[in-house]
């Protein structure tokens, strides 16, 4: 069965021998013999299954049991008890950041702000980039224009522009949100307009012959063709937005506090078990959203677009 | 050669093609299609060919030399089935009546019946990627039936498939030309598919191509299966053979 879907696929046989002039008395139907049909796409056992769980599951547990590991021998053997609060030991990481109360409705009112700054930055990344890739692809001066700017604007360092920032937008959430936009803006634009170029000259003949407009085309060739890589510049540009949003608020730190803020004062007060706690919070977010568009990915384009697979 | 009493449905004169990089496709072709008739075109790779049928449908302009087609209503299937991945059987079906602004009840009628021609009745939802290569190609002539062409280009259609669906799809679509009657210009590799389907075969030599032989086919229609293993169809596949040879 592993092979039968992909290998072997579904023969055509049938009325070819058989196609004398009596089928022809009745030309209105092409019969669909039981071979002319596609089998499923079907692969592996059950022992294939677990196997496969197995090593989606067990070797990242593996992973995670050598990084624990290694963090107790850092924080344990190489670090003396004065240099302990760098990295203290993930129980104590554990007990004070997450366990303590008084610690952990801040960490909880913290993650709520980055969210926050989080996904309005990832928004207006996406509705900006998408509408840039657009731009780009139906005028290739627009493209010649912009692009180089974009990659610019991607290799500035972000702490250069924070007097600029704050004397426009003050040290609070707005600031915070551009931050989270400048990081993620760049991945939406390349891989939308490498998705919009992506369709088959072939396919675009098929509009071209029927002289579809830009817009038809646009939306019922480009955009869908772009999809796929869309989805795989907003997973990364999910990640990117949390990291954005974190060192948004590690310099603009006015108003509620984020993870960010409270990762720069842990670092000042030496609160190492908070510090991590925030660090292991912010890493989770990032998981969060990236799993999220996994999801909506394959949500979206998953019934029709499957990259190849071993 | 055929000199039809109704304006030809697709007439090249003297047509000659040279691309931007200075190759020359086509010099002084002449052919011509009748209404209804079936007429395939073969020659040695790069001769030009599918060329002829870029600029028979507007998708590629001409140097010198005229092309008169003689309707709008244009089918044309290329050498890969080029469905569109995110769309089902019938929506792809759907695509050149959409793009012609097709009326919705009609559309949704006549895709309905392109579909029952070329036997996909029951694979509507079906995604490309589901299909055998078969049946994608089913699939892409169902795109332009919808139209009902007058016109039928077809670019090397089953050039990619093996010889048993290639031989089925031949009796298939000679059964659908006798149904629709269009006129149909069928370019191909094979000598063996080009007489079995047409009324004419024209012979081109390599680029720049021009028509260097027309052999009329004199079988009639509808052609039975058998017909490929008759001395009278070996012996016209040995001729345009020799034409192909000879350049």
């Amino acid at each position: 069965m592993s092979t039968a879907g992909t290998e072997a696929g579904p023969t055509e046989s049938g009325p070819a021998e058989s196609g004398t002039v009596t089928q022809q008395t009745d030309p209105e139907r092409m019969p669909v013999p039981p071979g002319d049909r596609a089998a499923p796409a079907e692969r592996g056992g059950a022992g294939a299954a677990a196997l496969r769980l197995g090593t989606r599951i067990g070797l990242p547990l593996a992973v995670a049991g050598v990084i624990v590991g290694v963090w107790y021998v850092i924080s344990d053997v190489v670090l003396n008890s004065y240099q302990r609060f760098m990295l203290p030991p993930p129980h104590r990481v554990l007990e004070v950041g997450f366990f303590t109360w008084s610690n952990f409705v801040p960490l909880v009112q913290a993650l709520g702000t980055t969210a926050q700054v989080t996904f309005t930055g990832l928004a207006i990344s996406i509705a900006l980039g998408v509408s840039t890739a657009i731009a780009m692809s139906q005028a290739k001066w627009v493209e010649n224009a912009l692009y180089p700017w974009m990659v610019v604007l991607q290799t500035v360092p972000i702490l250069a522009l924070t007097p600029f920032l704050s004397f426009f937008f003050g040290f609070a959430l707005t600031p915070r949100v551009i931050v989270a936009v400048i990081i993620a803006f760049f991945p939406i634009v390349s891989n939308t307009l490498f998705g919009l170029q992506s369709a088959d000259v072939s396919m675009h003949d098929l509009f071209t012959l029927h002289k579809a407009g830009r817009w038809t085309r646009l939306w019922k060739l480009q955009f869908p063709a772009a999809l796929p890589a869309m989805f795989a510049g907003l997973r990364v540009s999910a990640g990117l937005a949390v990291i954005g949003a974190i060192v948004g608020e590690f310099f603009f730190k006015q108003g509620q506090a984020g993870l960010g803020t409270n990762m720069s004062v842990y670092t000042s007060l030496t609160e190492g078990e908070q510090l991590w706690a925030s660090v292991l919070t912010a890493s989770g977010l990032g998981i969060a959203v990236f799993v999220f568009f996994g999801w909506l990915s394959r949500r979206a384009v998953g019934r029709w677009y499957q990259p190849r697979r071993r | 050669m055929t000199t039809a009493t109704r304006a030809p449905a697709l007439r090249f004169s003297g047509v000659t093609k040279k691309f931007a990089g200075g190759t020359t496709a086509l010099a002084d072709a002449d052919l011509e299609v009748a209404p209804g008739e079936f007429v395939s075109v073969v020659g040695p790779s790069g001769c030009g060919k599918s060329t002829l049928l870029r600029i028979a449908s507007g998708l590629d302009d001409i140097t010198a030399g005229s092309v008169a087609v003689g309707t709008k209503r244009l089918g044309y299937v290329f050498q890969d089935a080029t469905l569109l991945p995110w769309r089902t059987v019938s929506q792809n079906a759907a695509l050149f009546a959409e793009l012609e602004k097709m009326d919705k009840g009609e559309r949704r009628r006549r895709i309905a019946d392109a579909l029952e021609l070329v036997g996909l009745t029951g694979f509507e939802k079906h995604l490309p990627h589901q299909l055998s290569g078969g049946m994608r190609m089913r699939a892409s002539l169902a795109r332009s039936l919808v139209l009902d062409p007058e016109v039928f280009l077809f670019d090397e259609p089953f050039g990619a498939l093996d010889e048993i669906t290639r031989e089925r799809l031949n009796d298939e679509l000679l059964r659908t030309h006798q149904l629709r009657a269009f006129a149909a210009l069928f370019v191909t590799h094979s000598v063996a598919e080009a007489v079995f389907l047409s009324t004419r075969v024209v012979v081109m030599s390599p680029r720049p191509g021009r028509v260097i032989a027309d052999i009329t086919i004199p079988f009639g229609y509808p052609r039975v299966p058998e017909l490929r293993y008759t001395p009278e169809f070996a012996a016209l596949c040995g001729e345009v053979s020799a034409h192909l040879r000879s350049v």
